[in-house]
């Protein structure tokens, strides 16, 4: 399957494209991502669990950032085994444009299943890999932009930028797996 | 008056009383001691290079007993196709090995590349994960499509095959130049372009399998879920993995339906056999249903350009096709006849057309292999034809009765031999065509769909006028078509002390009701009760031989041979009488069971006469056999040619796009009647799988050769409400000239007939109410494409 889609983020270019190459970034992005190790040359091993309408399957696989022309696009792609479930694999064409002050970050996601989960799961996952791209970019913009003043409540808002990161991602870093399955509970109904 | 018992009554069918209490026993029925599970290693990627397959830790896992690979095969024979077809140009078909593993490459999802066999299923299930875990198949790029797969010749789904072509077949290629002559010049020339698509045969019991080793005497045993036992020991025996015939025994208990996937041998048998006797212990798998969905071989999936020249009052001059048809990763046993001579030499039809050619080609793609399902070949014929010849009718703005009825062969015609090679031995498709219009009135249908409109429905009415060739197969006559194996059938007849009768039959019933109606024919010849007679088939050690169930051929052919076995056991009675009655074996007579001398009273039951055969105290030694015993083999002169015409209703919602098959009528002539009964469920179950094919049932593959359609979630079954009731006739009886039953076939028509008649239906539905930019839709007719064709 294939989409696109893209999505304004107010932060400038080049701290969007050092969101991109943090590789802890990437992980707490990733929905359902369990571990991530290894480095940006040589490709990071990744254990993603998911959920994906009557099969549930904890993905391993390799993630690599390839076709990077720094500061403008990259593609990222995965590659994940989920044992008898099957496999999954996909890439995002990711490009940046500076527009409005900020970051248009725009994606075309290519991605495909395979055995089990391409048999039994086939109707749902077209659904299911816009929700995972969703997810992935949403997360991805909040990290970037850091929590916003609603959020924040009367804390001092950071002027330095990885310190919002980081306390977006820890600070969520269990928070998104639980209404994860809740959503696939639902979706196989 | 409807008779009660014998040839002619509804006897009821005495299988079900096991099938109906719990009592059937299948293949996953039998427990045996010792037992061992195995399970396969299936391919996720649908073409691939197997770099490695490492078995050592799945080998050390709790449980495990044994672990193959493709390379543990790669020496024994492979799975062969049974019929050779040459291409146009004269040259042998494409035959690739088909291994018992894959070996070298994969090529399609569920392609089985290692196995394993170990003391529990779960374990061996887990053994299985950790060698597809621990394995390294390098994707290739899948070939699906069979245009693409045809004109690429980098990417192969067999190395050596570098068109991916199995064959280019003409029929007859001699028609050729006159057929492209008479098109050219015809007044009225009607195209079109369709799909007829791919079903997964979806038994209700999968496919299993339990192989057995005696090492104290060299004997194998192979309880397999099979339509044909005797052709699956052939298979696996002498060609696969070389076991003498005499030392294979393979048996199929009761079978929960095959409609053709299970004619076939498929290596997980070679596989548990081979286990078993490595292990010395008995081993057993049984298919998940996934598996059945990625590994029975499908049927269907032709690509077909049809075209209909005729005059402009409608008649026919000429039909031309051009066909592309799947054949899968493999060639399956039937696979390549299919297309060909169960295809192409039904294109005529049941019309006086003069001029017919056909062309196929066969391709290999990396999905699970095709071989024949339920009609095999003539469905795709039928709904060819009967579609083009609607479409033509509503261009010549022609009434597609009257069209029908005008090129029909006409009773005084037989024997008829088509353009396309075969000899129709008797007929009258007029007269089921004048029936089914009675039975359906078509008088009625004006006001029926005028309620329906005002209802908000668009009411359509669908024709088909359907032949097929079936009582499989001359031998003389598929031998020159290609077959490798003659489909002649035996048949012994044990008449036993007490007289009681065993009928030993080369069929095999799985769901038809052989055990009833069989026992009717016997009954019936022998004067003697049903109840009297047993019918036993599925055990290559009970029965003499035979060809099996499959191409409506259990009445037609095997029933035949047990026909002829039961008058040599007559002719062998009369021999018996004269001794006990001291007269001229000329002057006995045999009647209503008993045994006469003519123009006597005196007369000797035929229990008498068997006790007799069993206790003969004074036989004259030199000139009369003890024992009571015939077998009869049968090879039939012709094919049978059933046909009929079937009538479909339906009401369509145009906003939706929803297809309501509210009535559905067939007027079929299958020649004499055994059991009506049984007929109208065989006809109940065929129209009941073409309507699933026409509205509810497709296999999609996506482009990497995913099985998209790999479970019930996503493959539409027919269920009971897609369903009317059925409407069926089978008075028209022209009986078949050369069997002496004069029986015809039925197990398949329905299947046949149903499709083109649905979908004629809704084209109809849609014209009458004024959506007529809508020529075709592809099955199944659906209502996302019935909403699409209204909208496009």
């Amino acid at each position: 399957m294939q989409l696109s889609d893209s999505r304004q983020i107010a932060a400038p270019p080049d701290r969007v494209w050092a969101a991109i190459l943090d590789p802890d970034v990437l992980k707490a992005c990733i929905p359902g991502c369990e571990s991530m190790s290894g480095s940006l040359e040589a490709g990071y091993t990744v254990v993603v669990a998911q959920k994906v309408g009557p099969v549930s399957a904890r993905f391993t696989g390799l993630l690599s950032l390839t076709d990077i022309t720094p500061g403008r696009a990259v593609t990222i792609s995965g590659e994940g085994k989920g044992g008898a479930a099957g496999f999954a694999r996909g890439g995002a064409r990711v490009t940046l444009a500076e527009e409005g002050g900020g970051t248009l970050l725009s994606y075309a996601v290519d991605a495909q299943v395979g055995g089990k989960i391409a048999q039994l799961g086939s109707r749902i996952i077209d659904g299911f890999a816009k929700k995972m791209a969703d997810q992935f970019f949403q997360r991805f913009a909040e990290a970037v932009e850091g929590p916003n003043e609603a959020a924040a409540g009367d804390q001092p808002v950071e002027d330095h930028p990885r310190k919002g990161w980081f306390g977006k991602i820890f600070g969520k870093k269990t928070g998104p797996q639980a209404p994860d399955a809740t959503e696939s509970q639902g979706g196989e109904a | 008056m409807p008779k009660d018992f014998g040839i002619g009554a509804s006897s009821k069918r005495r299988e079900d009383v096991r099938f109906l209490t719990g009592q059937g026993h299948y293949t996953d029925d039998l427990q045996l001691h010792g037992q061992a599970h195995a399970v396969f290693v299936r391919s996720n990627v649908a073409h691939g290079r197997i770099r490695s397959v490492n078995t050592a830790r799945a080998a050390t896992m709790p449980g495990v007993l044994a672990v193959f690979t493709g390379e543990d095969f790669k020496d024994v024979g492979g799975n062969p196709a049974g019929w050779l077809i040459k291409s146009r140009n004269g040259e042998a078909m494409r035959e690739p090995k088909r291994p018992v593993l894959a070996h070298g490459k994969v090529r399609h999802v569920g392609d089985a590349y290692a196995a394993v066999v170990a003391e529990t299923y779960q374990q061996a299930k887990d053994a299985a994960q950790q060698i597809a875990d621990d394995s390294v198949i390098e994707e290739l790029p899948a070939i699906i499509d069979m245009a693409a797969a045809v004109a690429d010749a980098s990417n192969r789904v067999h190395d050596e095959i570098p068109d991916n072509l199995c064959y280019d077949w003409g029929w007859i290629e001699d028609n050729r130049a006159r057929v492209d002559e008479v098109i050219k010049s015809a007044p009225h020339v009607t195209t079109l372009e369709l799909v007829n698509n791919r079903l997964v045969p979806n038994a209700m019991e999968p496919r299993a399998s339990i192989g057995e080793y005696f090492p104290g005497t060299g004997d194998y045993r192979l309880t397999t879920t099979s339509q044909n036992p005797h052709l699956t020991r052939l298979l696996v025996a002498a060609f696969v993995l070389g076991i003498p015939e005499n030392k294979l025994t393979v048996v199929a208990p009761d079978v929960g339906g095959g409609f053709g996937s299970k004619i076939y041998h498929y290596g997980e048998e070679a596989l548990v056999l081979t286990a078993a006797r490595k292990l010395k212990r008995p081993v057993r798998w049984t298919a998940e249903r996934s598996e059945s969905f990625l590994t029975d071989a499908h049927g269907r999936d032709h690509v077909t350009r049809i075209e209909l020249a005729c005059d402009k009052q409608g008649n026919f001059l000429a039909f031309r096709t051009e066909t592309m048809a799947n054949v899968g990763a493999y060639l399956s046993n039937f696979a390549t006849v299919t297309p060909t001579f169960l295809h192409g030499t039904l294109m005529a039809g049941p019309y006086k057309v003069p001029n017919v050619y056909v062309n196929v080609k066969t391709v290999f793609t990396n999905t699970a292999p095709v071989d024949a399902y339920r009609g095999a070949g003539r469905p795709e014929a039928t709904f060819s034809l009967e579609r083009v010849i609607d479409k033509m009718c509503r261009e010549l703005n022609l009434d597609p009765f009257e069209v029908r009825r005008r090129n029909f062969i006409t009773p005084d015609m037989f024997p008829y031999t088509t353009p396309v090679g075969l000899a129709y031995d008797t007929g009258n498709y007029e007269a089921t065509l004048d029936k089914v219009m009675e039975i359906a009135d078509v008088a009625g249908f004006e006001a029926r769909r005028k309620a329906s409109a005002a209802r908000g429905k668009l009411r359509g009415l669908g024709l088909s006028t359907w032949i097929e060739a079936c009582g499989i197969a001359p031998s003389h006559l598929v031998g020159v078509l290609g077959s490798r194996v003659g489909l002649y059938d035996a048949a012994t007849v044990r008449v036993n002390a007490t007289g009681n009768i065993s009928v030993m039959t080369g069929a095999h019933s799985h769901g038809q009701g052989h055990e009833t109606v069989f026992a009717q024919i016997v009954a019936e010849k022998l004067g003697i009760p049903e109840s009297s007679v047993e019918i036993v088939h599925g055990d290559t050690s009970k029965i003499p031989f035979g060809m099996g169930s499959y191409g409506s051929r259990s009445l037609a052919v095997c029933g035949v041979a047990m026909s002829k076995a039961v008058d040599k056991i007559i002719a062998k009675g009369k021999k018996i009488a004269a001794h006990m009655l001291e007269a001229s074996e000329a002057d006995i007579t045999f009647e209503a069971g008993k045994f006469s001398v003519a123009g006597t009273d005196k007369a000797k039951t035929f229990g008498e006469i068997a006790f007799s055969a069993y206790v003969p105290h004074n036989y004259p030694l030199e000139t009369l056999e003890p024992g009571l015993e015939e077998t009869a083999f049968y090879d039939p002169a012709n094919f049978t040619y059933p046909a009929g015409a079937y009538l479909c209703e339906v009401e369509v919602d145009a906003e939706t796009g929803k297809v309501d098959v509210v009535a559905f009528h067939c007027a079929d002539d299958f020649g004499n009647i055994m059991n009506p009964m049984v007929v109208e469920g065989q006809v109940h179950g065929g129209v009941g799988q073409g309507i699933g094919q026409a509205l509810c049932e497709n296999t999609f593959y996506d482009e990497n050769g995913q099985l998209l359609t790999g479970s019930y979630m996503d493959y539409a079954m027919p269920r009971a409400a897609d369903l009317p009731f059925y409407n069926v006739d089978y008075s028209c009886q022209t009986p078949c000239t050369h069997n002496p039953l004069g029986v015809k076939g039925c197990g398949e028509a329905g299947a046949i007939g149903s499709p083109p008649a649905v979908v004629n239906a809704v084209i109809d539905a849609l014209h009458r109410g004024g959506i007529t930019h809508v020529t075709h839709i592809d099955m199944p007719v659906s209502p996302n494409r019935v909403w699409s064709a209204i909208h496009g």
